[in-house]
């Protein structure tokens, strides 16, 4: 597939982001029940242009904290700066990708597409910048499609493009490519990929898939209770690995398969990995 | 010799550089949508038997075929075997000269001056209901703070039978337009509010939040996410409205009119005029039909989208 960098609109800078001492604590539904911390002390810095992936079993607070990158949930403490100025709500700094493509069935590729266009765009160039990223997630010729009428993979590619278009200095993606197959999954790996070598823009994403954080990301954050809490403790950052290598990697990879099995421990899966001694 | 030229990823060409269909068929770039129109088998079609259901104007005809066995059934019964009394139920026939002796009326407001105030009142009443049932239903569906005031009050003043308001309207309003007017405008309010309360309050959360993430709010997101994900909710209760904006109609006539097909049905009824009844029963079945085909022929194309 072609990659040309779309030229019409330009780019945000990619954005770096700081998280400083986050936590977030979800209140009790009802009288006499009690609060739920799921977050606490979290730190972490991201630069600009880098991408980190977060894991963690289920239930441990990734999703929760890249709402909070987005803008759509707030830290009860500490805070999330985007570059240098606190996030309040959303902004157009930065565009999520959810883990559901989140289409809205009324409306044609090209008009979801440009729901993620950053208010005030001049129309010309935000139908030029619709159609240019619709060609670059490889749907240009399904443009005036409904959702209905596109396999989930294609949706998902939709969703991307869409997060595209606000030219944003953070991209942020929930699982976004946990609810599709396998070979349709290593694609979309790829194409992200190459999304991001046309516009490098920060990427935090969100992942259930240890072997998809290893090939995305530049370094990827294990979130977890600490070792030996009891359950029902807030979540902090468990293990941080700086992937080896530059991209595109070789998904077989020895040391990758050695970082893996250390990743999969820390989620509380033995990975039944052998060492085999270097010679 | 030529041989086959396949440009590596592409589909398989002749020399041309024209795809040969037939070396193409796993060609599946991407995951392209398949229009099954297009898949040319080569084989021609059966010939298919006539099939009244596959075109509309087929659907149609058979739609027509029960009211044509009824009349021809109450013409029988009525003028050919006399089991009731022409007092009792005249035959069609007869209704027919009724509606040609009323179009040319002298004495009284012709069959289509009724026809043209029920019509009026049913559209004034339902416009207005209309609008009031989506405005409140929005503002119940859409605040919690909005559900928590009205929805009580307005469940309850729902449950009150229609006739119920009558008196008081007519005390209120005394016996003009605007009572029967108001009459049916309650009657329409209802579902209209029910629905699209209930539309709005359902809508897919995870919509409404994507509409969030990319910076919609408050107005913008009613009406580029909200309204469109109702929409079919609310174009139901609009065609429900409209049903119920006839019955009121009849109710708002019937007690207190000079004028409308509510006032002939009472009128006729007064005078033994079996004949007009039936008329202006049939002529409520064929306008209430008319307007709920057009609410649907509406309802079709702004669905054509989902």
């Amino acid at each position: 597939m072609a990659i040309t960098s779309p030229t019409t609109v330009r780019t945000h800078p990619a954005h770096p982001v700081s998280i400083r001492d986050v936590g977030r604590t979800f209140p009790a539904r009802d009288r006499g029940g009690r609060d739920t911390p799921v977050l606490a002390g979290v730190d972490l810095e991201v630069e600009a242009g880098e991408i980190v992936a977060l894991i963690g079993a289920s239930g441990c607070g990734k999703s929760t904290l890249l709402r909070q990158i987005s803008g759509l949930d707030t830290p009860t403490a500490g805070q999330i700066l985007v570059d240098g100025t606190p996030v309040r709500g959303t902004d157009e700094r930065s565009a999520v990708a959810f883990q559901e493509p989140r289409l809205l069935p009324w409306r044609t590729l090209a008009q979801n597409v440009a729901l993620g266009l950053p208010r005030g765009t001049d129309k010309a160039a935000g139908r030029q910048r619709v159609a240019e990223l619709l060609e670059l997630v490889g749907l240009g010729e399904c443009t005036q499609y409904r959702p209905r009428q596109i396999s989930g993979g294609m949706a998902q590619r939709t969703s991307l493009a869409r997060a595209l278009a606000r030219n944003p200095g953070v991209l942020v993606l929930d699982e976004p490519f946990g609810a599709l197959d396998a070979l349709t999954r290593l694609r979309m790996q790829d194409l992200l990929l190459d999304v991001h070598a046309a516009e490098p823009t920060t990427v935090v994403l969100v992942t259930h898939d240890v072997d998809e954080a290893l090939y995305l990301a530049d370094r990827v954050v294990l979130l977890g209770r600490p070792e030996g809490a009891p359950r029902g403790t807030a979540s902090t950052v468990r293990t941080i690995v700086t992937v080896p290598g530059t991209r595109p990697r070789d998904r077989g990879d020895a040391e990758l398969a050695h970082l893996r099995a250390g990743l999969l421990e820390g989620l509380g899966v033995h990975a039944h990995h052998q060492t085999t001694p270097t010679p | 010799m030529t041989i086959l030229g396949s440009t590596g990823t592409g589909p398989v060409v002749d020399k041309d550089g024209r795809p040969l269909r037939a070396l193409n068929q796993f060609d599946t770039r991407g995951d392209q949508p398949v229009d099954p129109s297009s898949g040319d088998t080569g084989r021609p079609s059966p010939a298919r038997r006539w099939n009244p259901l596959a075109t509309r104007w087929g659907r149609v005809g058979l739609g027509l075929v029960v009211p044509a066995l009824l009349l021809a059934l109450w013409q029988l019964a009525t003028s050919v075997l006399g089991v009731f009394a022409p007092h009792q139920l005249p035959a069609p026939t007869a209704v027919w000269q009724a509606a040609v002796e009323l179009a040319t009326w002298e004495v009284g407001p012709t069959l289509w001056e009724h026809l043209q105030i029920s019509t009026q009142r049913v559209l004034l009443g339902f416009a207005l209901g209309s609008v009031l049932g989506l405005a409140v239903g929005a503002l119940v569906g859409l605040s919690r703070l909005g559900d928590a005031l009205l929805s009580g009050t307005f469940g309850a003043v729902r449950a009150v039978p229609s006739l119920g308001w009558v008196p008081l309207l007519i005390l209120w309003m005394g016996i003009n337009e605007d009572s029967k007017v108001t009459l049916i405008a309650i009657g329409a309010f209802f579902p209209v509010y029910t629905t699209v309360a209930s539309a709005l309050r359902h809508v897919d959360q995870h919509l409404v939040e994507a509409g969030r993430a990319y910076g919609l709010r408050g107005t913008s997101l009613l009406l580029r996410v909200q309204l469109p994900a109702a929409t079919p909710a609310v174009v139901s209760g609009l065609r429900l409205a409209l049903a119920q904006s006839w019955l009121f109609l009849v109710a708002a006539e019937l007690i207190a009119s000079s004028m409308g097909l509510g006032f002939l049905l009472m009128d006729s009824a007064n005078n033994g005029r079996t004949d007009r009844i039936l008329l202006a029963l049939v002529m409520l079945a064929l306008i209430g039909k008319l307007t709920d085909a057009l609410i649907g022929v509406v309802e079709k194309r702004l669905l054509r989208r989902f």
